[in-house]
């Protein structure tokens, strides 16, 4: 039974981090470069929603996702726009920069103690001697929902088919009269709002928020990518189970659960030198 | 007469840096050194070791490494643990020093052979990540280990060196750094070592040992950040695993870019600048303002980042930089001797 609740949870986690690692994945293959602010608009998204929790909290979430989708666009045009075709690492350099921005206006205006936003206390599913949160079970089902949506938009629909032909070929995509830019603000547009929805699965599994919250979800996002083979959405998706459920298996154990953050990386580093691009990612050999 | 001038430019990094050291030296020797700037001193010189040393990696070897602070921790705890031992047996002394030295700059040096490993199957942003997880990972252990051994979460006690002139030892490891590290640049490997960077099929193609030069790169550059964690050991009374986080290794890794990737001149600059900046910045910006530092820093950051690499920005940078302006006025000054020779 205790397997089975920690099943549950590591695959919640993992919904969650799967959500985040989407972002991740889908700008890399798209704008080829590494957000490293993506864990911030995390701690934007959980701040907004207390702006607007006095009113419903469905409003609360979907302000919070409109603000962070429009920090995202704005963050692409300001810093990233400007460096398109420059060296990778003058663009990585700059979403540091940002990252450091995001923590510190947020310091200014809501102060470095944690802050408590509760959203909603939702209570404990029992069947038998199962017991498992609603909001598990509530954010399980939205990550699957938000993946299996994803997966068809970009699958069906014209944008989602532009935006795979861009990760693709970039020149290739635009002689083809796609709009580049579009595509790009369009991929940091929905990166930002799961982000947003992340921190609200975030809060109810624990009510608090500070300035710095991002950057360990950030991370282990980057990591799942990173273990689904980073730019591939199934990939993503896969990763980010993966970790939450090894994350929260690590958790219960006592006498391992300390170096929960160094298994997790050493599963990364063990996995990455038997496949060098992740579990799916493609192998581009380079040719002379 | 242009040799002649080309050896002094090459050795003047060292000689403009042990004369400020002496300078430095001069002043406490009279008195003049007030404590707080002769700590200053020691935090540059550890974060000029520690940028140059990632400079090896990042600017010639081409390898995004974000796990510096690993390697730093490893010579911290170790170092300092060495220390913290023979305090008793040799007392806080000169040969201590040197043994903890060695010890930090092995470990981390083998630490350094281990992440170089996957290295050379990885490519640029998987390497990343490798490296980011190593330094995580050193972190996680050091923090829980018990309180006999390294201390844990409340840090390793380690002896400081009770020395109002420690920043010196600081400064003439940082000309050992800068010689080891220039003269490798300098050789016959650091040509190999930039040939990788700039084309690895191209550099095998030629005869290069590839797996060699990288392996030899990460190991270096492992050793000077593990010496640096030494000395910051012993500037500390306390080593505690939280500083060690991968923010840490961005921020050298922001020192080594804004410094220019694959100038050690820069790097060295830039690492006396941002510690200066920062250090200001924190004495001036007090109580509510203190919040404005990091702001103020990523600003900087962004724009000078922006500045310096955007495309559409590049044909204002040709006409407006330092080297076109000091031309401008040799030419000037040229063209001025040039009429005056006619006149007479």
């Amino acid at each position: 039974m205790e397997f089975l609740t920690t099943f549950v949870n590591g695959l919640s986690l993992g919904g969650i981090y799967a959500m985040i690692a989407l972002g991740y994945t889908m700008v890399y293959g798209i704008a080829k470069m590494l957000n490293f602010a993506h864990g911030d608009i995390i701690m934007v998204g959980g701040y907004t929603i207390s702006l607007f929790l006095g009113a419903n909290p469905i409003v609360a979430i979907l302000a919070s996702m409109i603000f962070c989708m429009l920090l995202g666009v704005v963050v692409e045009k300001v810093a990233y726009k400007p460096l398109r075709g420059a060296s990778p690492l003058a663009v990585l350099i700059t979403a540091i920069g940002v990252s450091y921005l995001l923590q510190s206006i947020a310091q200014m205006l809501f102060g470095s103690a944690p802050k408590f936003i509760v959203i909603a206390d939702l209570g404990i599913l029992k069947i038998g001697e199962l017991a498992i949160g609603y909001s598990t079970i509530i954010t399980l089902a939205c990550s699957v929902v938000v993946m299996v949506a994803l997966s068809l938009f970009v699958k069906f629909s014209k944008t989602g088919r532009a935006m795979v032909a861009v990760s693709e070929d970039k020149g290739a995509a635009q002689l083809m009269g796609i709009n580049v830019n579009r595509i790009i603000m369009i991929t940091f547009a929905i990166g930002s709002a799961l982000a947003a929805l992340a921190s609200v699965f975030f809060l109810l599994k624990a009510p608090t928020m500070s300035p710095t919250f991002g950057s360990l979800p950030g991370i282990k996002a980057f990591t799942a990518a990173v273990i689904g083979g980073i730019g591939s959405i199934p990939g993503a998706m896969i990763g980010g189970l993966l970790l939450g459920v090894i994350e929260c298996f690590a958790q219960a154990v006592p006498a391992i659960s300390p170096y929960t953050d160094a298994i997790e990386f050493s599963i990364l580093i063990i996995l990455l030198l038997v496949k060098p691009s992740g579990l799916l990612g493609k192998m581009r050999r380079e040719k002379v | 007469m242009k040799l002649k001038n080309l050896k002094i430019k090459s050795y003047l990094n060292y000689i403009l840096i042990a004369a400020a050291t002496v300078f430095f030296l001069v002043l406490s020797l009279t008195g003049n050194l007030k404590t707080s700037t002769a700590y200053l001193l020691e935090e540059m010189a550890i974060k000029i070791m520690l940028a140059v040393s990632l400079s090896l990696v990042v600017g010639f070897l081409g390898e995004l490494s974000l796990g510096h602070a690993g390697f730093m921790c490893v010579g911290a705890y170790l170092g300092g643990k060495v220390a913290a031992m023979l305090v008793g047996p040799l007392g806080n002394s000169f040969l201590t020093l040197v043994i903890a030295l060695v010890v930090g700059g092995i470990c981390a040096g083998v630490c350094g052979f281990l992440i170089g490993l996957p290295a050379l199957r990885l490519r640029g942003d998987y390497l990343a990540i490798t490296t980011l997880a190593f330094g995580e990972i050193v972190r996680t252990i050091f923090q829980n280990t018990s309180a006999e051994t390294f201390g844990g979460p409340i840090g390793l006690p380690t002896p400081r060196f009770n020395d109002k002139y420690f920043y010196v030892i600081c400064f003439i490891l940082v000309l050992v750094t800068l010689f080891v590290i220039q003269n490798l640049i300098r050789s016959k490997h650091g040509r190999a070592i930039k040939a990788i960077r700039d084309n690895e099929i191209a550099a095998r193609a030629t005869g290069i040992n590839v797996t060699r030069y990288k392996l030899l790169g990460f190991i270096m550059s492992a050793v000077f950040a593990g010496l640096a964690g030494v000395l910051y050991s012993y500037t500390k009374f306390n080593v505690s695993s939280q500083i060690f986080d991968y923010n840490y290794s961005i921020e050298i890794l922001v020192i080594v870019v804004l410094g220019g990737m694959g100038s050690i001149n820069g790097s060295i600059i830039s690492a006396i600048a941002i510690t200066f900046l920062n250090r200001e910045l924190a004495n001036v910006l007090t109580g509510d303002l203190a919040i404005l530092k990091d702001l103020v820093y990523a600003l900087i950051l962004i724009v000078i980042v922006i500045y310096k690499n955007a495309p559409a920005l590049k044909g204002f940078r040709e006409k407006y930089n330092f080297k076109a302006l000091t031309a401008k006025l040799t030419k000037k000054k040229a063209a001025a001797a040039s009429a005056e020779k006619e006149e007479g």
